[in-house]
């Protein structure tokens, strides 16, 4: 039929909840010519919107999640298509019910305040349908609802066509997307070629097809999730609307039941995961409803269909009522299980909105336009960054192995550090057979294999005693052990070496590479070659993206190390700031290069004893770096701690690496040296130095003063961020991170309770701490400071909290747990002059 | 009252169709199957008759091990137990299915009273299968029925011819073939899903008959699209219609 | 010589049977038709055979059967199968209607013959090669079909019924016909017309899908199918939701039609719908969806709400018509 215009600013190939909402959100803040194309015909193109179940419930454990939710439920009410049905989660075990404490935790953490527990008899007053014997109690959440995303989105386009910003080219098909120079450069299509700036990705399951046009990958696999709507129930005859019922989540069988109409709805992710391959999803011709409506496969339901008569008995085991309609509906999965928005790594232009749900759809609209347009957005979402995967990670085999993994985990009772089982061992540090002869139980970092600590150092639990902090209860206890903590305790009596293979490390070369560095970060980078930086990066909110050392290698040669989980995103925000015309460049080394960490008041003595050279407080100063010789291995040393104490990270080419572990790990006899896992090196050394974690305490939301993270001097150089931070710097903080200690243990039951962060932190009475500008007081982190005999929590308190021996509280599973702030800002509570790192 | 209802699995299409690469059979890699829609109205057929009347239902099916799918949803719609006649994926044509299903008929330790077809099959549309079954088993058939009632071993059967019904009788035991349109078929319920996962599906192995009828190929045939005329939109294009009435002459 | 069964109901010949003749006559000139009857209401056998003549029967073969009443489809095929012996024909040729359909798999069965049913083309030969409907149409097969006598049927609407006057001289036929060959026939007819057009016969049908809301959308229809002199359809999706009676529904598990005018309204142009309704003379659709698949089968469209363009058609119908 029609030709499509053959310019425009963005195409935004996809005309789901997520695409209608990139186009409306980009539209408001401004943008126009924007087109939208989907190969379907509206209002339903037939992708994963046009099945949703479409109910909300806004609990989520993850800060980012709760908030892209909760920002979606009121987009959906502002258009007047959301119905507040509310939603039970009911539990058939005594783990779920106390993993309901925990989704109380997380709804005032973040910001949901209409949640609350019930019996199993205030369920089944409220849901009369329900056989309330086989249940324990529930979780309601009376704001969770549901929406009809199929109108939202048409409301949204329309919005966005009378701005005369859009225009929307239903049934055509993307043929190719071309990329020149690393730059989005056009769109064809079967009704013509879109000449472009920007290109979004909004496309669902069909991500990867797209992705691969561009010539880079989108890690998503097409799942099904199955689900059927039987009726008509007797009981919903005289049903006014569509919801009348509160949505019931029955989450120890991975399932779900709603009212729909005259109908019942049953969902399930209980069922084997089915994946399937972009090429496997038929056409909008060829398919008999539509291309993500794939029959249902009645033989993966059989043990659900008992599941429902279980639980709902009236309704599911009546024999007049019907299978109206059932399918095994395609979602999105991703590896990691969260979304994938923002820019491509590599394709300047080419931006992702995939693996979004019905739920977060309107926020992440908002979000990703906000970005688009602005730099950046009001809700944090690094945890989703489409640059955060690893080259490795796009594979086939891992997409396929980490969501089948990962299906089942859908209404799963998830660990906050629950590792996963399948294609472990994929990247190994050179060390890791001496790492697994020491007894290591390794986590996972980025994909790397790192040891979180090792059986061998057991007996220092022994040594240590009641000072290893030991838990009882079995939540704290899972993925954790008291190794951790003796490991740490004897890093600061004589000294650990630490496998730190998991970091990022990427060099920025070229004549023009220091305007690189001196654009993308805080700190003065204009420092005498040698010297090594720490350095928080900014959004231009002055927010942060990333922190991060840098160390001056040469005049043109600056090397960023940074952590696994996220160094490929901070990568991003270096290649965001290259020049144009190639004087530049980023050059990954991560894969090429293994770093040790060597740390303690002994590691000076280890290292002196197999290097020639001056590596004394004199010769080789704290945060300097240069090429030290042990044996025939020339290695770069680096001396900066994240542990707090004297050493070094030691940083050498892969093969080089294990003759390198070996020399001090020789040497280290002599001087009481253990191996260390990432428990002691990354987790309780940087708690009790008050030293700030990335996607813990720092992030987007927070700012430089908040974090008290403030620098003597702003460099004159320009830098992202810069001007929030000047301004920043001239106001008062509304909150002011700090750090407190859990005064007492003790929970109602007697058993001592050790929270793991992202509680609300609360008064003593018990009510929410919230600071002018609406965020909540929560623990961004939470753990063990074993040198001080606490376990410490950092949480940013409004200014009125934020004193010295402030009394507070932290909610932890049910109980009120007392603490006391015990330092405000980042002066460190072990060691605050900072005289080991110095000595 | 026996009843023996005969179903077929078939590729469940949607407006377009894609063909293998050798083009002998329909590319059903992305598309799902079901039951061709006549049989609907057979199994339900048969289920109501079983109530009004007692007995049992016996599916009986030519096809792959895959229509046990299709067999398992109709046993939770009300059929007992299934045989299903394993080709192991061999297309077998209408003639030699016949013979198959009217010797599975004769073998099973049940004597019918009823066997019940769909009219043809949605794929091969052939409308001889009952017939043939009928003459093998030596008993009348009514075909495109829409209309059944059953009383005392006499069926009485309509079938429309323009706006008329015509009335036929049979003696049972009889073949009658059935047409969409004879009655609602009801959808499976989850009770039914879970008796049927327990209902008996004898697999029954044979060697491939000698074909009369062999496919060399498929064709999807040149599409039809017109490339047609917009006539616009609101009061003008009901004016702009009018005329296009009055050219094509039905307007007298 | 090519022997083609005549479908009639009461002396009344489907004109599918027209297309049949026309398509046995490309295939050999020397056309026989069987005209069977048994002499009840409304078989004029001059007159039948006179039309049948009109589109090349050499020869007429009338076959009385005492007791046929108005059909008794295993009598017509025990005659057709004496026929095919008396005659030596190499091939039995019928509409694919419901009857033709029905005698002529009695006559393949009894024979154990293969019968190949909805031919596009028949090429005889050892073995025959044969282009036939698979899914009502929306496949083409190939066939090569072993058998001694080629027993078919003619796709409704592939060939054109085209006049070709012959002698149509009548020969009367006895066939050996037993009380069992007669168990199975009408006996009686119910829903007497109601006078008003039916789908098959109809020059107009005003059809409506899902997209007329629901029942009380059928109104407008009737009332544009009455002005038009024409009848209503509708689709499988209005008679499942029980919108509108069976014998409305137009597709390939209702009613295939070839009207001069067919007016969709509301409909999507679902594979099924479009098998019974793709032979029309000429289509039009209103949908409020410009990339329906209906659209693209379509002579003329009109993008927009049926519900809003409908009345103005018929005021523009009436308007006109005074």
């Amino acid at each position: 039929m029609s030709e499509v215009p053959s310019k425009a600013k963005v195409v935004v190939i996809g005309a789901g909840i997520v695409g209608n909402s990139v186009v409306y959100h980009l539209a408001k803040l401004g943008w126009k010519e924007i087109v939208q194309i989907d190969k379907g015909p509206l209002p339903n193109p037939g992708g994963s919107t046009g099945h949703a179940s479409n109910f909300i419930f806004p609990v989520d454990h993850t800060k980012e999640m709760s908030e892209l939710t909760l920002d979606s439920m009121r987009q959906y009410k502002e258009f007047g298509v959301f119905v507040e049905s509310g939603g039970i989660e009911v539990a058939r075990t005594p783990e779920r019910m106390q993993e309901f404490h925990r989704r109380m935790q997380s709804a005032r953490a973040f910001g949901i305040d209409h949640s609350s527990l019930l019996t199993p008899e205030e369920i089944k007053e409220i849901v009369p349908y329900i056989d309330e014997t086989i249940i324990l109690g529930g979780f309601q959440t009376t704001s969770a609802g549901v929406v009809d995303s199929l109108r939202m989105g048409t409301l949204m386009r329309e919005d966005a066509m009378e701005k005369g910003a859009l225009t929307v080219s239903a049934n055509t098909e993307v043929l190719d997307i071309v990329v020149e120079d690393d730059r989005i450069k056009s769109v064809v299509t079967d009704k013509g070629e879109i000449e472009c700036d920007y290109v979004v990705i909004a496309t669902g399951c069909w991500g990867p097809k797209l992705a691969a046009m561009a010539g880079v990958s989108i890690p998503l696999t097409p799942a099904v999730h199955q689900m059927k709507d039987i009726g008509p129930v007797p009981m919903f005859l005289d049903a006014k609307s569509d919801i009348e019922y509160p949505v019931v989540r029955d989450m120890d069988t991975n399932m779900y039941e709603r009212q729909h109409g005259t109908g019942l709805e049953i969902g399930s992710y209980a069922h084997r995961p089915i994946l399937y391959k972009v090429e496997d999803i038929p056409s909008n011709a060829e398919a008999a409803l539509t291309p993500t409506e794939f029959p249902f496969t009645q033989e993966d339901f059989d043990i659900q269909d008992e599941h429902a008569l279980e639980l709902m008995p009236e309704i599911v085991g009546d024999e007049s009522i019907g299978e109206k309609y059932a399918i095994n509906g395609l979602l999105s999965l991703v590896p990691d299980s969260m979304p994938i928005l923002g820019e491509a790594p590599n394709v300047k232009g080419l931006w992702s909105a995939s693996a979004v749900w019905v739920k977060e759809g309107p926020g992440v609209g908002r979000a990703i336009a906000e970005d688009m347009v602005l730099g950046v957005s009001e809700i944090d979402w690094h945890g989703e960054e489409y640059s955060r995967f690893q080259d490795f990670q796009m594979s086939h085999e891992y997409i396929q192995a980490r969501c089948f993994e990962g299906f089942n985990k859908m209404y799963g009772i998830v660990h906050p550090s629950e590792q996963w089982e399948s294609l472990r061992g994929v990247r190994v540090s050179p060390f890791y057979e001496r790492e697994k002869s020491l007894g290591a139980f390794f986590f996972e970092a980025g994909g790397m294999e790192r040891p979180q600590w090792y059986e061998a150092n057991a007996e220092l639990v022994t040594k240590f005693g009641d000072a290893v902090m030991p838990r009882t209860a079995e939540w704290e206890s899972r993925w954790w052990s008291p190794i951790i903590n003796a490991e740490h305790l004897q890093l600061r009596e004589t000294c650990a070496i630490a496998d730190l293979t998991a970091f990022v490390i990427f060099d920025v070369t070229g004549p023009k590479a220091l305007d690189v560095v001196q654009k993308t970060v805080v700190r003065q980078m204009d420092v005498a070659v040698g010297k090594t930086i720490y350095t928080p990066v900014l959004a231009p909110n002055g927010g942060f993206k990333a922190d991060l050392t840098v160390m001056r290698l040469a005049k043109n040669h600056f090397r960023v190390v940074t952590g696994g989980a996220h160094g490929m995103a901070d990568k991003k925000a270096f290649a965001n700031n290259l020049p144009e015309d190639g004087t530049a460049h980023i050059s990954d080394q991560t894969s090429g290069m293994t770093t040790i960490g060597l740390w303690g008041p002994n590691a000076r003595l280890v290292l002196e004893s197999i290097t020639q050279d001056d590596v004394s407080n004199e010769g080789f100063p704290f945060a300097s770096n240069r090429i030290i010789e042990i044996g025939n291995v020339r290695v770069l040393a680096s001396r900066i701690s994240y542990v707090g104490e004297l050493g070094w990270e030691l940083y050498v080419p892969v093969e080089s690496g294990l003759a390198l572990w070996d020399m001090i790990w020789e040497a280290g006899k002599a001087h009481g040296l253990i191996a260390a896992g990432a428990g002691a090196t990354v987790g309780t050394g940087r708690l009790e130095k008050s030293y700030r974690a990335y996607g813990n305490e720092l992030e987007t939301s927070y700012n430089m003063v908040e974090a008290g993270m403030v620098f003597p001097k702003v460099k004159d150089q320009d830098f992202v961020g810069k001007d929030a931070y000047v301004k920043h710097r001239a106001e008062e903080p509304t909150s002011i991170l700090c750090s407190l200690f859990i005064d007492d243990h003790t929970s109602s039951t007697g058993e001592k309770r050790y929270p793991l962060g992202w509680e609300p932190v609360v008064t003593r009475e018990g009510e929410l701490l919230i600071d002018a500008k609406g965020r909540r007081s929560f623990a961004n982190s939470a753990g063990s400071a074993p040198s001080l005999g606490k376990h410490l929590i950092m949480s940013y308190l409004p200014p009125e909290y934020a004193k010295v021996g402030t009394e507070l509280a932290i909610e932890y599973m049910g109980d009120r747990l007392p603490c006391t702030v015990a330092v405000v800002g980042s002066k460190p509570l072990f060691d605050p002059e900072n005289e080991r790192v110095r000595s | 009252m026996e009843i023996a209802v005969c179903v077929k699995r078939v590729p469940l299409v949607g407006s377009a169709f894609m063909l293998t690469d050798d083009s002998m059979s329909i590319d059903t890699s992305r598309i799902g199957a079901t039951l061709s829609p006549h049989e609907e109205n057979a199994v339900e057929a048969a289920v109501r008759l079983v109530e009004a009347h007692g007995g049992s239902i016996t599916l009986f099916s030519v096809g792959g091990a895959d229509a046990e799918e299709q067999l398992r949803e109709q046993l939770a719609i009300g059929a007992d137990r299934a045989v299903l006649i394993d080709t192991e994926g061999v297309e077998i044509d209408s003639k030699a299915t016949a013979a198959l299903l009217a010797q599975a008929i004769k073998d099973d330790s049940t004597d019918f009273d009823l066997v019940i077809l769909g009219s043809e099959s949605a794929d091969s549309g052939g409308y001889q299968t009952g017939i043939r079954i009928a003459h093998a088993l030596g008993r009348p058939v009514v075909t495109n029925v829409k209309g059944l009632n059953i009383e005392a071993n006499r069926a009485t059967c309509e079938r429309a011819v323009g706006s008329t019904r015509e009335v036929y009788e049979v003696t049972l035991p009889a073949v009658i073939t059935v047409l969409d349109g004879l009655n609602i078929p009801r959808y499976p319920s989850v009770p039914g899903r879970i008796k049927a996962r327990k209902k008996p599906v004898d697999k029954v192995s044979i060697t491939i008959p000698a074909q009369t009828t062999v496919r060399t190929t498929l064709r999807v045939p040149v599409s039809t699209s017109k490339g047609a005329t917009d006539l616009g939109t609101g009061p003008d294009a009901a004016k702009a219609l009018v005329e296009v009435l009055k050219q094509i002459g039905v307007m007298q | 010589m090519m022997l083609v069964f005549a479908d009639h109901d009461r002396g009344t010949i489907d004109p599918l049977t027209f297309q049949a003749l026309t398509f046995a006559r490309n295939l050999d000139p020397d056309v026989q038709a069987v005209l069977v009857g048994g002499g009840g209401a409304g078989l004029d056998v001059t007159a039948a055979a006179a039309e049948l003549a009109q589109y090349g029967a050499q020869i007429v073969h009338v076959v009385e059967i005492a007791g046929y009443s108005d059909y008794a489809p295993l009598a017509a095929a025990r005659a057709l199968v004496e026929l095919l012996v008396s005659t030596g024909a190499k091939a039995l040729v019928a509409a694919s209607s419901a009857r033709g359909n029905e005698v002529l798999a009695h006559v393949a069965a009894i024979t154990d013959r293969p019968f190949t049913a909805d031919c596009y083309s028949i090429s005889i030969g050892d073995p025959h090669q044969i282009v036939r409907a698979r899914w009502a149409g929306n496949l083409h097969e190939e066939v090569d079909v072993t058998a001694d006598v080629v027993i078919a049927t003619v796709f409704p609407h592939s060939t054109e019924a085209t006049p070709a006057p012959a002698a149509g001289t009548l020969k009367e036929f006895t066939a050996t016909v037993s009380e069992h060959d007669l168990a199975v026939r009408v006996i009686n007819r119910i829903g007497a017309s109601t006078g008003g057009v039916t789908l098959p016969e109809a020059k107009v049908i005003v059809s409506g899908g899902r997209g007329m809301g629901g029942p009380e959308g059928f109104t407008i229809l009737e009332e544009i199918a009455g002005a038009l002199g024409g009848t209503v359809g509708c689709t499988r999706v209005v008679t499942s939701a029980g919108w509108r009676p069976h014998a409305e529904q137009v597709g390939q598990t209702g009613t295939k039609v070839a009207p001069d005018l067919y007016l969709a309204c509301g409909i999507s142009g679902a594979t099924q719908h479009l098998a019974g309704c793709k032979n029309s003379k000429t289509l039009i659709a209103i949908n409020t969806d410009a990339d329906a698949t209906i659209m693209n089968h379509a002579d003329y469209i009109i993008v927009g709400d049926v519900n809003q363009i409908l009345p103005l058609v018929l005021n523009e119908i009436q308007a006109s018509k005074s």
